[in-house]
């Protein structure tokens, strides 16, 4: 089975790339990059108390989430999706942990349910009504490859749209010494079974030995490599470019992905 | 969906290390639940700590994965002869053609947490030997059983909650299908730690004495860990009559509430429901459910309406979770692997601890094992954030 879609939407978010249509040109190079802070828009789409508990990867996933679906006029509550990240929520988990290096230990409860790898997918389906499959990963520096496979077996497989969500939000200190994840960054990529009249491209996907494709760009070459859900960016680039190719993008230890790009 | 074979399986949890231990315990109704005295936790709770785990040593070349998570990884994969299974897989269809899908949820944050302890009082910097990459991240657990087996495949943690485990059955099924792979290790693991353990007493969801799930006085859990593990592959044309097959899966969101079920399960009606379409079979065909069954009042509550709407009042159905806890991320591995045992010896395991059912709910909750031929069962986990998955296994002279 090819493991092949077309992607009908995408959303990205990331420093200094605030949105894909205003992107295009800084990934084609027509443009100059300034890695400036990511700006995280609230999530308007939240009850107001789960927009209060709602930390950046919240925040993060709901804007390039529905930046991609919205480019694909679809509806975020009829896409099962796939959420890829390369750890947790590094502030939470900070916040967390010292308080169980203290003498009062308790925690509080929204500390603890924001806690989980899956919050990102659980305020998802509060804030857009999906009762739809969530698969919620995590692979480390591997989580675009990862997510991208997930999404494509579940295009391929059970025949259906499915929306990819891979984010990473920033480390604080201490933990940032140890997993030095400066900011934000989010891809998001609705993929489709079938050809339609939003089709961007059809991409196919193998495993390869091949070594991952650098951006030629200097700065965005430093964030593809400082954040794992950056390492998405060269198939983004040849989009932009609207250049047929096949790119190489990073994955395990043991393989990467060949990615073959189709223009629509 | 084409069914998949549970070639091999094991579990390791408060009950037994392995098989043997955990159907014997089933069996002797037995349950590995005791007053918590892990670490400098002062919680009036119990626990389902898995002796032994600390005695683990990692080889030598992973001492960088080493942490509780997976000192319990290898604890488990070596019950059973899994790992024997696993070498004898990859000579069968090599490296890279295995994949790796493992649940957990907390993973090795036990060893940040007691890194957070020993940081330099002034600069606040962690001692030179804390590693957060293969220890603490939620991958490591995924990434130790690849890198201990010397797979190259495809390989990936879910970490859902409590719905982990079983989630990856799903991931590994569409990845088998696609072709990509021939066999899958798939399960899960997660160990005692402090953040679930004051995270789940702050929600006031951790019960003072051992679980009793759908009693009408439970009033919350009792926090296990464990490692289950399977190797999936696909069915052979002629497999052996008690082989176990993955028969249907079925995924959902509540889209309700982060950490309540939606009030009427709806979310895991609809998964059992899918489960049921995606074997292509009716609720009647079930013989067992393995419930959730966490023993809080709203999970039991939200889970015993949706049983009822998809099964009515007359499949037996438990939680096994008053024997093991609940052992969150591996929950879903542990019960899937509970479940082969149920249909291979023909138990219907009881529900332990529960001493008065809760009247509102119109189950045939088992409270004494049954010795009975089964051919299909359920398994229910759901999670955190609404997440729900449901499994259907059968005896493969079931079909």
């Amino acid at each position: 089975m090819k493991l092949s879609a077309y992607i009908e939407g995408i959303g990205l978010l990331g420093p200094g790339l605030n949105d894909w249509p205003s992107s295009q040109a800084i990934l084609g190079g027509q443009q100059a990059y300034q890695a400036l802070k990511t700006l995280l828009p609230p999530p308007a789409l939240l009850p107001a108390a789960e927009r209060r508990r709602s930390g950046a990867i919240v925040k993060l996933t709901l804007a390039t989430g529905l930046e991609a679906i919205a480019a694909a006029g679809l509806n975020a509550a009829d896409l099962p999706s796939v959420f890829s990240s390369s750890g947790g929520d590094g502030e939470n988990c900070h916040a967390i942990c010292e308080m169980l290096a203290s003498d009062d230990r308790q925690i509080s409860p929204t500390r603890f349910h924001n806690s989980v790898h899956n919050a990102a997918a659980g305020y998802w389906s509060i804030a857009t009504g999906a009762m739809t499959s969530s698969s919620v990963l995590c692979a480390f520096d591997a989580c675009f490859g990862a997510g991208l496979l997930e999404t494509l077996t579940q295009v391929v497989v059970d025949n259906t749209r499915s929306v990819l969500l891979a984010c990473d939000t920033a480390y604080p200190e201490p933990l940032y010494s140890a997993r030095p994840i400066p900011d934000a960054f989010g891809i998001a990529l609705v993929l489709a079974p079938q050809r339609s009249a939003q089709a961007l491209a059809q991409i196919t996907v193998s495993l390869t030995d091949a070594n991952a494709n650098p951006l030629e760009d200097a700065a965005l070459e430093n964030l593809r490599c400082a954040i794992p859900a950056a390492r998405g960016l060269p198939l983004l680039r040849a989009i932009a470019l609207r250049q047929a190719q096949r790119v190489v993008l990073d994955y395990l230890d043991s393989a990467r992905l060949a990615v073959d790009i189709t223009l629509c | 969906m084409n069914p998949l074979w549970l070639s091999h399986f094991t579990a390791t949890n408060s009950i037994g290390r392995g098989l043997a231990q955990t159907l014997d315990a089933l069996r002797q109704r037995r349950a590995g639940l005791a007053p918590c005295a892990f670490d400098t936790v002062d919680l009036p709770t119990f626990i389902g700590e898995v002796a032994g785990v600390d005695a683990v040593q990692l080889p030598a070349h992973l001492a960088a994965f080493d942490c509780r998570n997976n000192r319990l990884a290898l604890l488990g994969m070596m019950q059973d002869g899994f790992i024997e299974a696993v070498r004898a897989a990859i000579a069968t269809y090599g490296a890279q053609r295995i994949g790796v899908f493992l649940g957990t949820s907390t993973s090795g944050i036990l060893q940040t947490e007691l890194a957070y302890r020993r940081r330099d009082p002034v600069s606040g910097a962690f001692t030179a030997d804390f590693i957060y990459g293969t220890t603490h991240n939620t991958f490591s657990v995924a990434d130790f059983t690849r890198h201990y087996f010397g797979l190259t495949g495809p390989a990936v943690v879910v970490s859902s909650a409590c719905s982990s485990s079983a989630k990856v059955f799903s991931s590994a099924r569409r990845m088998l299908a696609t072709g990509l792979i021939d066999a899958a290790v798939v399960g899960g693991v997660d160990s005692l730690c402090l953040t679930t353990l004051y995270g789940f007493n702050a929600l006031g969801l951790i019960s003072e004495q051992a679980c009793r799930p759908f009693d009408a006085q439970r009033n919350g859990i009792s926090i296990g860990e464990a490692a289950a593990f399977a190797l999936l592959e696909r069915a052979p044309e002629n497999p052996h009559a008690d082989a176990v097959l993955l028969l249907g899966i079925g995924e959902s969101s509540d889209a309700y509430h982060m950490s309540s079920p939606h009030p009427d399960g709806l979310g895991a009606r609809m998964a059992m429901q899918d489960a049921l379409n995606m074997a292509g079979l009716q609720p009647s065909d079930i013989d067992y459910i393995n419930l959730h069954g966490t023993a809080t009042q709203s999970n039991d509550a939200a889970e015993g309406k949706a049983v009822a709407a998809v099964f009515g009042s007359a499949t037996p159905c438990s939680s096994t979770k008053g024997a093991t806890g609940h052992t969150l991320g591996a929950a879903g591995g542990v019960e899937a692997v509970i479940c082969a045992l149920a249909l291979q010896h023909g138990l219907l395991p009881a529900g332990i601890n529960t001493q008065q059912l809760d009247a509102a709910m119109e189950l045939d909750y088992v409270l004494e094992n049954r010795e009975q031929p089964l051919a299909r069962v359920l398994s229910n986990s759901f999670g955190f954030g609404g997440t729900n998955c449901s499994l259907i296994f059968g005896r493969a002279d079931s079909r």
